[in-house]
């Protein structure tokens, strides 16, 4: 075979052709190495043709040298796309090679959960700080002084024993597990007193937490369950401004169209007192054999009133001057009808199957 | 709580027309006496009235005589069986009545005996309920199809008598025989007996809170229905009764160490029937009514006094005069003056009661003036003078007392009566004169007898207390505009009578003086109630009030939540669990002797005796969720609790002078004092896989870092540093527990495995693993500090490993704290990635490999930099540990 001429265009163009049908022809990467070295190597007859331009006659160079780089250029660009091609063909192999199955279990540990009575809780307290108001506690083992005295409860009145409370020994001491959360009414009033009657600021708390009564554990009672109670002191608070905030907590709780309803009741440490019952979310009132109401379209929610006024003395505060309301409900109760549990033991239990249905959010 | 008939309760107020029971208590509870229950009629039909044709007496095998009767009971009897018989029917078949012939009739096996052929008895028929309840059918006894039942008094709830059945008509015998109440009445075979017998009655029962005494009667009933509807109150306490004569039965009231302030007894009105029919029956109707009211029916002397307490509010008391010794004294037990100590008192339950000296008794004079105890006042009354089935003689008492005697009285004695519930929410002062008087009128009515003259009445009563309030005040509170006219409208309308006094600067001004029988009415803020609820809560406006801007979270809330989540997040589920433990659980947690953990809060009244004490570690009370999810087959378990403790450091007296009067800041101080300690923690147990084993491999179990991890986690999620000690620890393994310590020192914790003895005997898997912290230090130690910042250092990075071989009892941190001081400021890091023990190393030593990271601030650090640092870690590690590099 005689060598190829840079000056035979008709011969370059058609090595340039046979290199670039080689290149097209690879269908992979290791063909595409072989098929260049082929027409691109040193031995490859457009690498000898190229060589030879040294030797032209100085006329013939330029023309040479012409052919020469197109035929270079044009081989280069095939083999520059071709070499993409393949590589995005064998990236996608290979992802492709690589798939798993999703569906598989993934978790290499247990997965938790919160108890939903925390998390409903914690959702309720949500709804008041982002209006402003402050979230109080107290403590669990109370003095009687707080859980009923400051509260109006008469010792020998028979509202006491509505309550059934835990005493603690030796029964001399004066203290109990405390029968609801209203005791920290009385604290967070003496610690924001002075900022009421110094600036003039309001006090609006809400107080969640534990509280205790002597039931025994059956599907609705539990001795050891939770309230969450509201206070409000400020000049010029009503009944309309409880009912407001009643409405207003409902309707983040239970939707856009949630009511409530006052009944006329009695708390010592309200007056007027009232029960608060929330429309039922799930029937509206329209089935009379809805499992939420019991067909009598009502829940009821909580117990609720204007503070008394002996409550305001006893935290020091002039009932002349401040009006008051408060209202509670039982978070467990809340849960109950708002998530239909249908059982207390499975909120006390501490089968970690009932916090797992909820996860961390409610 | 009261159950109310509503045909009595429509005595005292025409019920809206066409209402239903579900009506009027929803008409009940729009003015706060909620419902608890709505009873239908204790007897569905049918129950009729039947005529005995024939009886048949036949004595059965079992020796017992019966009667087989034919009762014609009109449109209920049985079809005719043979046609073309008039009025007759002839029984076909092959039964024992095959080929008789009756009048159309029933056949009913009866074993009462006081009836005769003709007499009127009720029938109940198949298909019918008697309370119970007792659903009847017909079926074969003593040899006959029993197709219905002839009934006694007790079996319709109508009182105890079971001897006989109820004879309505005798016509063939006196009326001795008859049941009583019906002799004059047209009776038809077939008639419904049930509206007969007062047996249609339908009964709200309505829960009275304990403010309004007054609605534990048909009166007050009826007064709140009146308000809540505008129908019109008859008040059935309207009844003309005599003044106090002199010369009645003696009574004196002789308190002189009174409870509280509070006299005993300000009115004890005795009145006297003589001559009355000890065996004279209560009507049915009242019965019934009774029956309805949850009571039951005994004797017409009680049944009158039980009425008309349930009618009026008022309760009443019967003795037999021919027991009482005059005078009658009403005073304590405890010794006083001439009147000597009383111990005990047997009451009419015939239980021996042991007397409080505080307790307010009703004596008489039997054995000296007020010696013998005849009732424990307004709760029960004494066997030795109750009325029985001879009293002709009857003294009748209607009194009121203090409120808060008879509550005490009744809770010492563990003795809620029907009595006590009144007197203690308070009775109507005026009522006693009237309800004597109804009761009067209807012993007389039904038991004949003559009344005494004479009327005992001592009255110490004070008229209630004229309440002063502006007419724009009940407004004011409720945030609604009530007119004047519909202020004092409200309030005239509950009883009160109102002046008003019309002022040219000020808005008007009322003086209001409440009824007697609203003792709870003692300020401006009741009356506001009252005006509410009259008017309704329905129409309340709704305004939601504008608060000042909040300060959000506490701290303390925020670390609490991010603590619950974090743990969630790591894999444990929250529980929840009872804060009471048991004696022995301190015990089988190896809790010794001494420990801080020892000094438990005790409950006076414990639900359970087996766990009277309250937790003094989370932990205590955990292990008891554990074992409910392993019981339940869980295998894999973490949980954790956030919650309080409580440790019993400082019970101690707490006074409870405060009432009434604002409390100091010294006072509270000294409640808050008094109060154990409760800090706020969170625990957790594991037990079983952290990983579970699964096609990605093999799992690996929870271990002693799990817990030391999740106890770090804590710590981290609460912002704090928290530096490990190893000290043993119950209940952890000696071994295997690390106490965790803030910077300053401060005791925050313990996390590791669980002792193997405390697990066996708790009966848990081995290796369980827990950690327990408290919050509260963590919270305070961070509590308002910021976070400075480091610059970040972008010069390049320099590692040095290290292997030291040290003796096995070193601590890795001790080691790593001693390379990190022996690095300087060039230590970036420092930590421990690899622990070898064996042959290498040799007996009683351990290799403790070191990774370090250096980077200069300034600089690139060059090699002879890092070996310098080396140079200097090597030996401190040796003259601090004797460690060699490997």
């Amino acid at each position: 075979m005689t060598d190829l001429s840079p000056l035979d265009a008709a011969g370059v163009s058609a090595a340039v052709e046979e290199a670039l049908a080689a290149f097209a022809a690879a269908s992979t990467l290791e063909d595409l190495k072989e098929a260049r070295l082929a027409h691109t190597g040193d031995k490859a007859p457009i690498s000898l043709a190229n060589r030879q331009i040294g030797g032209l006659e100085p006329a013939d160079k330029a023309a040479a040298g012409k052919n020469m780089g197109m035929a270079r250029g044009r081989m280069n660009k095939a083999i520059e796309s071709r070499q993409s091609d393949l590589e995005a063909e064998r990236d996608a192999r290979v992802l492709v090679e690589e798939a798993v199955d999703v569906t598989l279990p993934v978790e290499h540990a247990l997965v938790g959960a919160r108890h939903p009575l925390e998390t409903l809780q914690e959702s309720m307290c949500d709804v008041f700080v982002a209006m402003g108001w402050e979230v109080a506690e107290g403590p669990e083992l109370e003095a009687e002084w707080f859980n009923f005295d400051a509260l109006n409860f008469d010792p020998d009145h028979p509202a006491r024993e509505m309550q059934d409370t835990f005493f603690i020994d030796p029964p001399e001491s004066g203290l109990l597990l405390r029968t609801h959360t209203s005791p920290v009414q009385i604290r967070a009033a003496l610690a924001r007193k002075e900022a009421l009657e110094a600036e003039g600021r309001g006090i609006y708390v809400i107080c969640p937490g534990k509280t205790f009564r002597t039931d025994e554990l059956d599907a609705t009672h539990t001795p050891v369950f939770h309230q969450i109670e509201g206070l409000a002191i400020d000049k010029g608070l009503t009944m309309a401004h409880l009912k407001g905030t009643l409405d207003f907590f409902a309707r983040a709780m239970f939707g856009p169209d949630a009511v409530t309803r006052l009944r006329p009741s009695y708390f010592p440490f309200t007056e007027p007192s009232a029960e608060m019952d929330l429309r039922c979310f799930v029937c509206g009132g329209e089935d009379t054999a809805c499992r939420t109401c019991s067909g009598t379209g009502w829940i009821e929610w909580g117990g609720c009133g204007m503070t008394h006024p002996n409550v305001l003395r006893a935290a020091g505060i002039d009932p002349d001057e401040y009006t008051a309301f408060a209202f509670g409900m039982g978070v467990e109760r809340t849960l109950m009808f708002r998530h239909g549990v249908k059982d207390m033991r499975d909120m006390v239990e501490g089968d970690i199957r009932f916090s797992q249905q909820f996860g961390v959010e409610i | 709580m009261p159950k109310v008939p509503l045909s009595w309760l429509a005595e005292s107020v025409d019920l809206v027309d066409g209402s239903s029971a579900e009506d009027v208590a929803a008409a009940l509870a729009r003015v706060g006496l909620e419902e608890e229950g709505i009873e239908g009629p204790p007897v569905k039909g049918p129950l009729v009235v039947g005529r005995v044709l024939s009886l048949v007496k036949e004595t059965a095998s079992n020796g017992k005589t019966v009667n087989y009767c034919r009762v014609d009971v009109g449109g209920h009897n049985d079809e005719p069986i043979t046609e073309g018989y008039d009025n007759v029917g002839q029984v076909e078949g092959k039964g024992p009545d095959a080929g008789h012939f009756f009048t159309p009739s029933r056949g009913i096996v009866c074993g009462a005996h006081n009836f005769v052929e003709g007499d009127y008895v009720v029938v109940v028929l198949p298909g019918a309920e008697l309370p119970g309840p007792f659903p009847i059918s017909g079926r074969k006894t003593y040899g006959h199809w029993s197709d219905g039942m002839i009934c006694s008094a007790k079996e319709l709830g109508l009182g105890e008598d079971h001897d006989g059945i109820i004879v309505l008509q005798s016509p063939t015998r006196d009326a001795d025989a008859e049941f009583g109440g019906f002799a004059l009445a047209h009776l038809e075979p077939g008639q419904d007996a049930i509206e007969l017998l007062g047996l249609d009655e339908n009964t709200i029962e309505i829960n009275v809170t304990p403010d309004r005494g007054y609605s534990f009667s048909i009166r007050g009933v009826a007064r709140e229905y009146a308000h809540a509807t505008g129908q019109e109150f008859r008040d059935p306490a309207a009844i003309e009764t005599p003044a106090k004569t002199f010369g009645g039965f003696s009574v004196e009231i002789d308190d002189p160490e009174p409870v509280r302030g509070n006299v005993g007894a300000d009115r004890f009105v005795a009145r006297i029937v003589r001559g009355f029919d000890p065996t004279a029956a209560s009507p049915t109707w009242m019965k019934s009514r009774l029956t309805a009211s949850g009571m039951r029916p005994i004797s017409l002397a009680v049944d009158v006094t039980n009425y008309v307490m349930l009618e009026l509010g008022q309760p009443l008391h019967a003795y037999d005069l021919a027991k009482l010794t005059a005078p009658i004294v009403v005073r304590r037990a405890s010794a006083s003056g001439d009147l000597p100590a009383i111990s005990t008192l047997t009451t009419l339950d015939d239980s021996e009661r042991n007397l409080d000296g505080e307790d307010l008794l009703i004596c008489d004079s039997e054995g000296g003036r007020g010696a013998r105890a005849i009732g424990i006042a307004g709760v029960m009354g004494g066997a030795d003078t109750e009325v029985s089935d001879s009293t002709t003689d009857i003294l009748l008492e209607g009194a009121h007392f203090d409120p808060i005697t008879i509550a005490r009285s009744a809770r010492r004695h563990k003795l809620g009566s029907e009595a006590s519930r009144r007197f203690e929410r308070g009775v109507d002062t005026q009522l006693a004169p009237v309800a004597v008087q109804r009761a009067i009128d209807l012993l007389t009515k039904f038991g004949g007898g003559e009344v005494d003259t004479q009327v005992t009445d001592v009255n110490d009563t004070v008229a209630p207390t004229p309440i002063e309030m502006r007419v724009d005040f009940p407004g004011s509170i409720v945030g609604v505009e009530y007119t004047r006219a519909g202020v004092i409208g409200a309030l005239e309308q509950v009883g009160c009578t109102v002046k008003l006094f019309e002022a040219l600067s000020e808005p008007d001004s009322l003086t209001v003086t409440p009824p007697t029988w609203r003792p709870d009415l003692t300020d401006a803020i009741n009356l506001v109630e009252e005006v509410a609820r009259l008017h309704g809560f329905e129409n309340l406006p709704s305004v939601l009030p504008t608060p000042p801007p909040g300060r959000g979270y506490t701290h303390s809330q925020k670390v609490r939540k991010s603590v619950a989540r974090g743990l969630a997040d790591r894999g444990l589920t929250q529980v929840l669990t009872y804060p009471f433990i048991s004696e022995q659980r301190l015990d089988d947690m190896l809790i010794p002797d001494g420990d801080p953990r020892r000094e438990v809060v005790r409950l006076a009244n414990p639900l359970s005796a087996e766990l009277p004490l309250m937790r003094t570690s989370l932990i205590q009370s955990l292990v008891d969720a554990l074992k409910v999810n392993l019981g339940r087959g869980a295998q894999d378990v973490a949980i954790y609790e956030v919650g309080r403790a409580y440790r019993a450091s400082n019970i101690g007296q707490v006074a409870r002078t405060f009432s009434g009067d604002a409390i100091t800041p010294d006072d509270v101080e000294a409640l808050n004092d008094s109060l154990p300690m409760q800090p706020r923690r969170v625990g957790g147990l594991m037990t079983g896989q952290r990983t579970p084993s699964g096609w990605h491999g093999a799992g690996a179990p929870f271990d002693w870092t799990d817990a030391l991890a999740a106890a770090q986690a804590v710590a981290q999620m609460a912002g704090v540093t928290i530096v490990a000690s190893a000290e043993a620890h119950m209940p952890w393994h000696p071994g295997r527990c690390a106490t965790y310590r803030l910077v300053d020192g401060t005791f925050v914790g313990h996390a590791g495995e669980l002792h193997p003895k405390v697990l066996e005997t708790l009966g848990l898997p081995s290796r369980t693993v827990a950690f327990e912290m408290i919050l509260d230090p963590m919270v305070e130690f961070r509590e308002g500090q910021i976070t400075l910042a480091d610059a970040v250092n972008a010069q390049p990075l320099a590692k040095e490993d290290f292997a030291f071989v040290v003796a096995s009892d070193v601590a890795a941190g001790d080691l790593v704290a001693c390379v990190r001081r022996a690095g300087g400021d060039l230590v970036e890091d420092a930590r421990v990635f690899d622990v070898y023990v064996g042959e290498q190393v040799g007996e009683g030593k351990k290799s403790l490999a070191v990774a370090v990271r250096m980077r200069a601030e300034d600089k690139t650090l060059s090699a002879e930099d890092v070996l310098e640092v080396r140079k200097a870690i090597i030996a401190a590690a040796e003259s601090e540990f004797e460690a060699v590099l490997r």
